[in-house]
């Protein structure tokens, strides 16, 4: 199913071993129910994608399925592209001068880069939490409300509400209830990503998109979001870059392999790491390189 | 034996510096004692509330000085306040494209103009066609001193807001002007106040374009579209006149121009310190 350096791997994650695989895995709608990860309805897929800054090519060709309610994680090299892909699914490329792109990327079917695209509902549908905590200079509340407001999603008390219901979910209510008027930069790295976190789903997206989320934090924060993370796959679809690993295998159903543009190979996490289709993959892994 | 040449050179480099430091600070603390000494004496109830005496005699205040400086500086950051901190966010977000860079020569060209032409300009524009000098026409000399040093501040500031905090609001589904306002102009806050402030006291000083803008009058107004006193033009008219108590309230003059300067500046400091620190916890 997966080979090395394929331009056209496509595997959604199959957790079933029973399942025959799918000559073209379109929408497997007749076994979702099952709660099985290949059950899952597709919620974003590239089709050859490409993209350039200027004159160089940093994508080369990806295609890739990201089910719905699941973790896919991208790892890979630094500079092989994956951030760059992953900033293609919420069109973040768009604001860096001289870029230019190829290629499908749809999200529930619809082309997110065609022309009539309204690009600020593609971003609430499409979330994102980045490598370095962001949080604005206001208060803890106003850092949550902000997406809902500019978003005309919610005000008064059905604000406070929805803001209540993001923090909790991204389980950091208890530690700033009391002090939801203060700064946000008073706040400790880990509940700063959190906080961001719960930023990010209080616009209710469909797919969040995380970049290298713990890579500033420390073991225990990197333990509190992770553990949020498999909490939020219940209800969101997302995907993460990652450098970490054991993160990508602790947290994903579905691991993608990058280098150089590339997509090596995509499948269950769990093949990935225990059984990877190609070479180069293993030598990753196993930290022979990069 | 080398090492003590090179300590020796140390500190012979150090006390360089410090003499360049006191020779710096030397003329502004006599201009500032002088003025102090001389206006100080003058200084009384009356300056603050009377307004000028006819030639000849003695006492009378500037009252009508002071709420005119007021009143043009009013005028003046109500025109260059928003266009400058607007251009400014223009600079910073899409400061990459040619005119912008055309605009951003511009601004440090206007920068560097003489105040005495942008007096003659604005005269031109808000003098000339009305036919009789008003209080707009001072303010708009002075709003075009500072909307460049406010433009160009705004950048700078917004330049060192972290780029994540824009991607932040951007992935939250704000446009891109939403961003800039919503998110990187308050972030920037406290520097750009300070900004606006400083500019505010530095246009509070200007004589040059005020002289044949919003020229002089010796009685009390607060009409805009009137000749209004302002404290420069009156300190610069009553020092070179040939009266004694002219030359006293002139000292006078300077002084509470020098105190509006250092409140100005004062103000700046205390309101960024205030807002920075409730940004940072």
């Amino acid at each position: 199913m997966s080979d090395t350096m394929a331009t056209d791997v496509d595997a959604p994650p199959q957790s079933d071993p029973n399942r025959p695989p799918m000559a073209r895995p379109e929408v497997p709608s007749a076994a979702s129910d099952d709660g099985s990860d290949a059950s899952r309805r597709l919620r974003m897929e590239t089709r050859k994608l490409n993209f350039w800054y200027g004159a160089k090519q940093a994508l080369y060709d990806i295609s890739l399925k990201i089910p719905e309610k699941s973790v896919t994680a991208f790892i890979g090299p630094s500079g092989c592209g994956k951030s760059t892909y992953l900033r293609c699914l919420n069109r973040m490329n768009d604001i860096i001068p001289d870029t230019r792109v190829e290629g499908d990327v749809l999200l529930d079917k619809n082309d997110i880069y065609q022309s009539g695209m309204d690009i600020v509902d593609l971003r609430r549908r499409v979330g994102m939490v980045f490598q370095k905590s962001n949080p604005f200079p206001k208060s803890i509340f106003d850092n949550v409300a902000y997406g809902l407001k500019i978003n005309h999603m919610a005000h008064g008390s059905a604000l406070r509400e929805r803001i209540e219901k993001a923090l909790k979910q991204a389980a950091i209510w208890d530690e700033v209830k009391d002090r939801l008027d203060t700064s946000a930069m008073g706040l400790s790295g880990g509940q700063q990503q959190r906080l961001c976190i719960a930023r990010a789903i209080a616009v209710e997206p469909e797919v969040i998109l995380m970049d290298e989320p713990c890579s500033a934090l420390d073991p225990i924060a990197t333990g509190k979001v992770e553990e949020l993370i498999y909490e939020l796959k219940r209800d969101y679809t997302i995907v993460i870059v990652t450098h970490n690993m054991q993160q990508a295998a602790r947290v994903s159903e579905s691991t993608a392999f990058f280098m150089m543009g590339r997509l090596v190979e995509h499948d269950r996490t769990e093949k990935i790491f225990t059984n990877p289709g190609g070479r180069i993959t293993e030598d990753y892994i196993t930290g022979r390189f990069g | 034996m080398r090492t003590k040449t090179r300590k020796a050179l140390s500190n012979v480099v150090v006390a360089l510096c410090g003499a360049a430091v006191l020779l710096a600070l030397v003329p502004l603390f006599f201009v500032f004692f002088y003025v102090v000494k001389q206006g100080f004496s003058s200084l009384n109830w009356d300056f603050f509330t009377k307004m000028p005496k006819p030639v000849g005699e003695k006492g009378g205040g500037m009252a009508n000085a002071i709420v005119g400086t007021l009143v043009l500086i009013a005028i003046a950051g109500a025109i260059a306040i928003p266009i400058g901190i607007t251009a400014g966010v223009y600079l910073s977000e899409y400061g990459k494209q040619r005119f912008a860079s055309l605009v951003r020569f511009t601004a440090d060209i206007l920068n560097g103009v003489p105040s005495i032409v942008i007096g003659i300009f604005a005269y031109g524009l808000a003098v000339l066609p009305v036919k009789h000098f008003s209080a707009l026409a001072g303010g708009l000399a002075l709003a075009f001193m500072m909307v460049p040093i406010i433009t160009r501040t705004t950048e700078e500031l917004l330049n060192l807001v972290p780029g994540t905090l824009r991607e932040g609001s951007l992935a939250l589904g704000a446009t891109r002007a939403r961003a800039a306002f919503s998110v990187m102009v308050p972030a920037a806050l406290p520097g750009i106040m300070t900004g606006i402030l400083l500019a505010l006291a530095r246009i509070a000083g200007e004589t040059a374009p005020l002289l044949f803008t919003a020229f002089n009058n010796r009685f009390f107004t607060t009409r805009l579209d009137q000749p209004i006193s302002s404290l420069t033009v009156q300190v610069y008219t009553y020092a070179i006149s040939p009266y004694e108590d002219w030359h006293r309230q002139a000292w006078a003059g300077a002084l509470v121009l020098v105190a509006v300067v250092f409140i100005f500046s004062v103000l700046a400091r205390v309101v960024t310190r205030r807002l920075e620190r409730m940004h940072r916890v």
